[in-house]
């Protein structure tokens, strides 16, 4: 139960049919990671877990992630043309898995960049178009696509966090919500930090010279406006 | 700032406002839009649902399942006989309600409202309703202000989720805020269109979620069909002064009540009622 909604959190999404959890939500799913990805995907293997593999064939699961993957909304009637659409640019392959006690309609992504780089990226359809990405390489991360998103994988060293945060706030950027995770065997920490503005390109440029910082991805918000 | 019914009510008795008015004013305030904007976003959306109302009544379309398809040029032809028993525009209503599923279920686009499974009541109704007697694309505009409205209720109070509360709380949800829109149109009372929306409700209070094969398809287009009918009559109900005996917020709670102890055979997971019978499956491995 969920209070104080807006008349167009129930009157919307406008979205291709037929479900907003295996259709619109799917496509959201695809267009997260491919902003994680920064918009840079030469081959992926979805990996479909769940009610996505049980319906997802009569739900157009499959086209409306690919659509998501190449950046269309989950309105936009080119979604139903994904596969084609997607001959000669992106290479695309299924795979049927049990991801264990994932959520039922859990898709896992695995990308290759074009330099050859390997995102490995999770995340679940929560119904009425919501989605999570709830895995980024490894690392348990809690995504919902309704903020800007500055996402930092960094050396697990003291003083990184203020160093970061500290370039925000000289870049007029609020944060909304922070987390961080780490993985004590490699000495690698991920850093997720949603914020109320886009975070400036200079800014961006300063976090990725850090020492520390091994890489820095954007990600935009999904939700956006009804497209009409 | 409203959260249930009463409350809204009582900020249309206290300033002598029309549902409409304080809904749309309250949205004013929560989202900082001006109400030109607001009702030019309404407008984005009545464009999509009135495409989605009259795409498949004109052109064949397939289905994803296959498991619907052509109903609603069946109802339009029907209709164009003229021996129908339901009077001419509550025909072409429900013809439209199937053309919205059809449309859903062929990957066209469409508008949620409250959710994709039950998108074709609401516009379906509305627009024939105005078209019935003559009235302004304004008005239209304002009965679905008043409308989302009510579905926020239920939605802030309950579920509009199958997966949540079955049937009841998508096509039942989709039927109360129609009704409660038709009235409104009709120049009824805020009390009236809550009445509606209250018998709306409990006309299908305990309806089950039970899709063929896990698919946006059947039972779900023929109950949009007769969401429509729900709601037409639950208006005509009210706005003949029947009252409804149990208060609308309390028909919200009961309806949430009965959507949870409802068993998780029967919330959209395919596994009851039509989805459960030896037709239904055989569809289903069909479709694997």
């Amino acid at each position: 139960m969920s209070k104080n909604l807006s008349i167009f959190d129930v009157l919307g999404p406008v979205m291709i049919g037929p479900s907003s959890s295996h259709t619109a939500g799917a496509a959201r799913l695809g267009k997260m990671a491919r902003y994680i990805c920064e918009e840079d995907i030469s081959s992926v293997e979805i990996q479909l877990h769940g009610s996505f593999k049980e319906t997802g064939k009569g739900h157009g699961t499959e086209m409306a992630l690919v659509a998501g993957l190449m950046g269309f909304e989950p309105d936009d009637e080119r979604l139903r043309k994904a596969m084609d659409l997607a001959q000669g640019t992106l290479a695309v392959s299924f795979k049927k898995v049990d991801l264990g006690y994932a959520h039922p309609n859990t898709a896992r992504f695995i990308i290759e960049k074009s330099d050859g780089v390997i995102m490995d990226i999770t995340g679940s359809s929560l119904g009425g178009g919501e989605v999570i990405i709830t895995n980024i390489n490894g690392f348990e991360v809690a995504l919902k696509g309704n903020y800007f998103t500055i996402i930092t994988k960094h050396f697990d060293k003291r003083g990184i966090i203020s160093q970061v945060t500290t370039l925000l706030s000289k870049g007029s950027v609020n944060i909304g919500n922070m987390k961080v995770s780490r993985n004590i065997h490699t000495q690698e920490a991920i850093m997720v930090i949603e914020t109320d503005e886009g975070v400036p390109t200079e800014i961006i440029k300063q976090i990725k010279g850090l020492n520390e910082m091994i890489g820095v991805m954007i990600v935009n918000p999904v939700r956006g406006e009804i497209h009409v | 700032m409203y959260s249930n019914g009463s409350e809204l009510l009582n900020l249309c008795d206290k300033d002598n406002l029309s549902l409409y008015q304080v809904i749309i004013n309250e949205e004013m305030k929560q989202t900082m839009m001006t109400k030109e904007a607001i009702l030019k976003k309404i407008d984005g959306i009545l464009e999509v649902m009135v495409h989605s109302v009259t795409y498949a009544m004109e052109h064949p379309v397939s289905t994803l399942g296959g498991l619907i398809g052509g109903e609603s040029k069946k109802l339009m032809q029907y209709r164009a006989v003229g021996e129908g028993l339901s009077d001419g525009w509550i025909l072409k209503a429900m013809a439209r309600a199937f053309s919205a599923l059809e449309h859903n279920g062929s990957m066209g686009r469409i508008c949620a409202a409250p959710t994709a499974g039950s998108c074709g009541i609401l516009p379906a109704a509305l627009i024939t309703m105005a078209e019935k007697y003559n009235l302004s694309r304004q008005l239209i505009l304002e009965g679905m202000v008043v409308a989302s409205g009510v579905g926020k209720i239920i939605s802030e109070n309950a579920t509009v989720a199958g997966a949540e509360g079955g049937c009841q709380a998508e096509c039942g949800s989709a039927a109360a805020m129609t009704a409660a829109a038709l009235v409104y149109m009709m120049g009824g009372s805020p009390k009236t269109s809550f009445d509606a929306a209250a018998i709306a409700l409990k006309n299908i209070m305990g309806l089950i979620c039970d899709p063929i094969a896990g698919l946006v398809e059947a039972p779900c287009a023929k109950r949009n069909a007769s969401g429509v009918v729900n709601a037409i009559t639950s208006a005509d109900m009210a706005l003949a002064g029947i009252q409804s005996i149990i208060p609308f917020d309390e028909v919200v709670e009961a309806m949430y009540t009965v959507g949870k102890n409802m068993h998780t055979d029967f919330k959209e997971t395919a596994r009851g009622g039509m989805a459960a019978t030896p037709t239904g499956r055989l569809l289903a491995d069909k479709l694997k």
